[in-house]
């Protein structure tokens, strides 16, 4: 059996070597890119990322991306987005100007003063619903989280996860053949490689 | 809620580590490679590597290094030492560095830091400060600076080239530019307690953990597990960096664990 293709979006948005390793690890074949034809032909895709809002949708635009990624979506072709690629899944963000993927209603916001930011280190998830890419990962698993805005879904109902720091936020959002955390899976030890080995299997199942 | 977090650092000099690491059951106990993997297995909650070679052709060897290990960690480490430039920062991130750490070059250049910060995002630049306290009789040092120049009522003194070199800059100021500047955490050594293993010098640190927006790794002078609780729940550090008193197994990550959540700190719980 040919084995499992995913495509790691490639936008400029820090480094994306440690995803390709976790997703390799079970036996993927992972492709770091900024190809619209190799995200099409993919059967899954990553778009993890780290960094501002503006200059990765620029960025994003710029290589044309963005049908490409919503087309694999709209296909219910299994997808993850890590860190900034849960923030960009939705309308817009306080931390820029541009437009962001729009996929789901709702908008990113800045954690609220009073403690340290970024909130930086290992957090828990406390899990509201169910979803295949997080079988196994028992409720209150920490996970490593670094960033300085959250998101905040308007349809409550995509809400997968919070984590509580000064306020309860959004870690996680799931529909259908979707997800997307705040938190770094390739970055939180076992715990975190479950996720991606759930996201494999999920998509060598399809 | 956010765990406070554990960090073993490792020195390492032309690619091996140094400060004796003979207790570790490990073949090569000077590997990095095999150490960092070591410490990840014991629970440790991020790592650093600190390249203290003094020569600058050691580049592409500590690049290998930060590859190899990328390669086998998947917990967060922080990447130290020589860096001068944007250019110098990237390779390290490209190398699979997650973080990286400036310190003299971003005293004698405090614009690397917004520019690194800008281009790789904050989340990944850390300041490393090294100071001692001010003690009268300190010869004075020109600071360049007026507004970060030691004063009457500075009690740090920041110091560059590991340590060597006195600036006559007030830590706390330094503290507080930096994290303007960009920086996403500060990594906060004294180079007083540094080695000796008495405890961290929780003044300096609380201090400026509780000025500063972003969190502060103490760093220097682990000895003992009340040391490590003293930093987290007195001074209000976010995370405890140690080298000795892990390297030579005095204590185990766990044992510090252990230790600390039965006092009631947060502690991610090891797998």
């Amino acid at each position: 059996m040919a084995k499992t293709t995913v495509a790691i979006v490639d936008y400029d948005a820090g480094n994306l070597r440690s995803v390709q390793k976790a997703l390799e690890k079970f036996g993927a074949r992972a492709e770091i890119t900024s190809s619209a034809a190799v995200i099409e032909a993919a059967d899954a895709v990553v778009v993890p990322g780290q960094g501002a809002c503006d200059s990765s949708m620029r960025n994003l635009r710029e290589r044309e991306l963005v049908d490409p990624i919503r087309d694999s979506i709209a296909s219910g072709r299994p997808f993850l987005g890590v860190c900034l690629g849960l923030q960009l899944l939705l309308d817009a963000s306080d931390e820029g100007e541009e437009p962001c993927l729009g996929i789901a209603r709702g908008r990113c916001r800045r954690l609220p003063g009073g403690q340290k930011i970024p909130h930086m280190g290992w957090n828990q998830v406390v899990w509201r619903k169910q979803h295949p890419f997080f079988e196994g990962v028992p409720n209150g698993s920490h996970f490593y989280f670094v960033h300085s805005y959250y998101a905040d879904p308007e349809d409550s109902s995509i809400i997968a996860a919070a984590t509580d720091y000064g306020v309860e936020f959004c870690s996680a959002v799931a529909w259908d053949s979707v997800a997307a955390v705040q938190f770094h899976p390739e970055k939180s030890g076992s715990i975190g490689l479950k996720i991606y080995e759930n996201f494999v299997r999920c998509a060598s199942e399809r | 809620m956010l765990t406070k977090r554990i960090i073993p650092c490792l020195d390492v000099d032309g690619g091996r580590v140094v400060k004796g690491v003979s207790f570790i059951e490990i073949r090569d106990a000077g590997d990095p490679v095999q150490l960092a993997s070591y410490y990840d297995a014991e629970g440790a909650d991020e790592l650093v590597l600190l390249d203290i070679t003094a020569s600058s052709d050691s580049r592409e060897i500590m690049l290998d290094v930060v590859r190899e290990v990328a390669e086998r960690l998947f917990i967060p480490f922080t990447v130290g030492g020589g860096m001068r430039s944007a250019a110098d920062v990237r390779l390290m991130l490209e190398a699979g560095a997650d973080k990286v750490s400036l310190n003299t070059a971003a005293v004698q250049n405090p614009d690397l830091v917004g520019e690194a910060s800008d281009h790789f995002g904050s989340q990944c630049i850390v300041v490393a400060i090294d100071a001692t306290a001010v003690r009268p009789g300190d010869p004075p040092v020109p600071c360049a600076d007026p507004t970060l120049a030691l004063g009457s009522s500075s009690r740090w003194q920041v110091y560059i080239h590991g340590g060597r070199t006195p600036t006559g800059i007030d830590a706390l100021q330094w503290a507080i530019r930096a994290a303007d500047l960009g920086a996403g955490e500060l990594l906060l050594t004294s180079m007083d307690t540094d080695g000796h293993q008495t405890g961290y010098d929780l003044d300096m640190i609380r201090q400026i953990s509780q000025t500063v927006p972003i969190p502060v790794i103490a760093s220097g002078g682990a000895g003992t597990p009340d040391h490590f609780l003293d930093a987290l729940q007195d001074a209000k550090a976010d995370a405890v960096l140690a080298a000795s008193v892990f390297h030579f197994g005095t204590y185990r990550v766990k044992d510090i664990k252990d230790f600390l959540s039965e006092r009631g700190v947060p502690m991610r719980p090891i797998d």
